[in-house]
């Protein structure tokens, strides 16, 4: 299992969840966990996606992610989760 | 499983506390590279060098992108050239030849800086080494990536004076030389007493003769990560505050680990150590000056710096201890001055002097470091500060370091700007009175008493 980190950070707006869901499942990526906030307006999510169902690197699905980001006018970042689990766990 | 806070304190960090992996440094040893023809070493050197550092830059910029983790330098650091350019090199000539070649591969290789024009002389120089470190302001001066470091105390061997009186000259000349920069070279110059083999980051790296082949070593920095970490809890008891920069530098730290062992598994070169260092920069919030002030000085170089500093350097250790599997190179607080913003104010302000920042020397990770002084003063006085500064180093059982930069044409209250990462520095006083006739005895201080743990 690739496991990654997608989070989202912006204004809060109609369909982020959806743009983002469809990309991932377009793409055959398993999303695990899915958690959100919304403080003054600002969207903030955190989603756990296994990407080892799609044949692009981490690094494809970064950039296109970013794009789908610009287009409704979030910040959208793709990380692997090992610098999570190496910072927060022992 | 990772929860949304835990994501967005990492993230916070990197995006708003200026935490990034501030090296990835690939030791390259160039023993199989000595030859008695020059021509012959440097093609070696260069071959050796092209081959391993090939892909350095773009695999250390995947592990970047990947985890989201800025990696701001990718450099190389090699075996000190003294002990390869021993049956080549007859004239310092020979040697800045060496330089430059050293200078190409890191064009080629795509680094800012290669590390390792250095001697370690601590006890004596051998022809060569005293070449190398005669050869070091030309070489300085006709390169730009190249950085040079010259060992010349120890713990267990006592402090060459020959070489201290020598490095006082060289750094004097070296600053004549780059004078058109402000006196540049002297920027990629450090005198050490009791250097770290893995050091991986400049200007004092090299690839010690104990290290294998090729090794990997990662810095990792992150003073506003602490900083913020401590503003958290302003005003708590010093308990609250050592657990607090103690977690913060684990958690630093751990990042550092990570990305050395991908480096070096994607390198297919062994990890050698992770070197958690609080090093500044001189963008706003990366900076160790920031972090004294928020423990509750005033200004750095107010009473009560040097104890701030202690605490502050030993609790990212014991931090940065158990979050590695290897640590080691510096780790600690580095307290440059033109390097760091806060540094440069307490100066500004006649907060901190030379004297102080000596004081602090002694307690924190290094030395006297990016520290601007006039130009007039002399190569004796260099090598009295230098002495000074080894003295510490040598009696504490520490590494210590000395990288001034005598600007010429420059006095107290002028500015010099050294751009980029280097930063820029006010000219700070130096002591006045002469050390010549103690400069120039000659021979060497004997070991200390607890050199001798036998």
């Amino acid at each position: 299992m690739k496991k990654t980190i997608i989070t989202v950070l912006g204004k809060d707006t109609v369909g982020i969840i959806a743009k983002v869901c469809t990309y991932l499942a377009e793409n055959h990526c398993n999303i695990l966990d899915i958690s959100q906030t919304v403080t003054g307006g600002y969207f903030n999510m955190m989603m756990i996606a296994d990407l080892s169902g799609t044949d692009k690197g981490i690094l494809d699905v970064q950039k296109e992610l970013a794009a789908v980001g610009e287009e409704i006018g979030v910040r959208i970042h793709v990380q692997n989760e090992e610098i999570f689990d190496m910072m927060h766990r022992i | 499983m990772i929860n949304i806070h835990e994501v967005f304190e990492t993230n916070q960090m990197i995006e708003r506390e200026h935490f990034d992996v501030r090296t990835i440094t690939l030791g390259i040893s160039l023993l199989d590279c000595i030859d008695s023809d020059l021509h012959s070493m440097c093609r070696k050197i260069s071959s050796k060098i092209d081959t391993l550092a090939k892909d350095l830059v773009s695999t250390g910029d995947a592990i970047g992108n990947e985890f989201g983790i800025p990696i701001v330098n990718k450099r190389i650091s090699v075996t000190p050239v003294s002990l390869i350019g021993g049956s080549a090199c007859r004239t310092p000539g020979d040697f800045a030849e060496i330089a430059k070649t050293l200078d190409e591969c890191a064009v080629r290789a795509g680094v800012n800086f290669i590390g390792g024009y250095s001697a370690l002389v601590s006890k004596g120089m051998t022809e060569s080494d005293e070449l190398l470190i005669r050869s070091i302001p030309e070489a300085l001066a006709k390169t730009e990536r190249v950085c040079s470091s010259v060992n010349v105390g120890s713990t267990k061997q006592g402090i060459n004076m020959d070489a201290v009186r020598l490095m006082g000259e060289m750094i004097h000349e070296t600053a004549v030389l780059t004078k058109h920069r402000d006196s540049l070279g002297c920027a990629k110059l450090v005198v050490f007493c009791n250097a770290p083999d893995d050091n991986p980051f400049m200007a004092g790296a090299f690839h010690g003769v104990t290290e294998p082949d090729t090794v990997i070593n990662v810095g990792v920095s992150g003073p506003g990560v602490v900083k913020a970490a401590i503003a958290a809890c302003r005003d708590s008891d010093f308990g609250t505050l050592c657990e607090t920069i103690k977690k913060t530098a684990f958690k630093i730290t751990r990042v550092g680990q990570l990305v050395a062992q991908e480096a070096s598994s994607r390198l297919g070169v062994p990890f050698g150590i992770c070197d958690l260092s609080l090093a500044p920069t001189p963008a706003i919030g990366d900076s160790v000056a920031d972090i004294l002030k928020e423990i509750g000085v005033e200004q750095p170089g107010a009473p009560g710096t040097t104890a701030a500093l202690a605490l502050l350097n030993d609790q990212v250790k014991k931090g940065g201890l158990m979050a590695s599997s290897y640590v080691g190179g510096l780790s600690g607080a580095f307290i440059p001055v033109s390097e760091d913003q806060g540094m440069i104010e307490a100066v500004e302000c006649g907060a901190l002097s030379l004297e102080k920042l000596e004081a602090m020397t002694c307690v924190c990770s290094v030395g006297l470091d990016m520290i601007a002084v006039p130009g007039d003063t002399t190569p004796a006085t260099l090598s009295g500060i230098i002495a000074d500064e080894m003295a510490i180093g040598m009696i504490n059982q520490k590494t210590t370091a000395v990288r001034l930069i005598p600007v010429i044409g420059k006095k107290v209250g002028d500015t010099v700007e050294f751009g980029g990462l280097l930063g820029h520095a006010p000219v700070m006083p130096v002591n006045g009175f002469g050390c010549g006739r103690f400069v120039n005895r000659g021979g060497r201080i004997p070991a200390p008493v607890h050199a001798f743990k036998n």
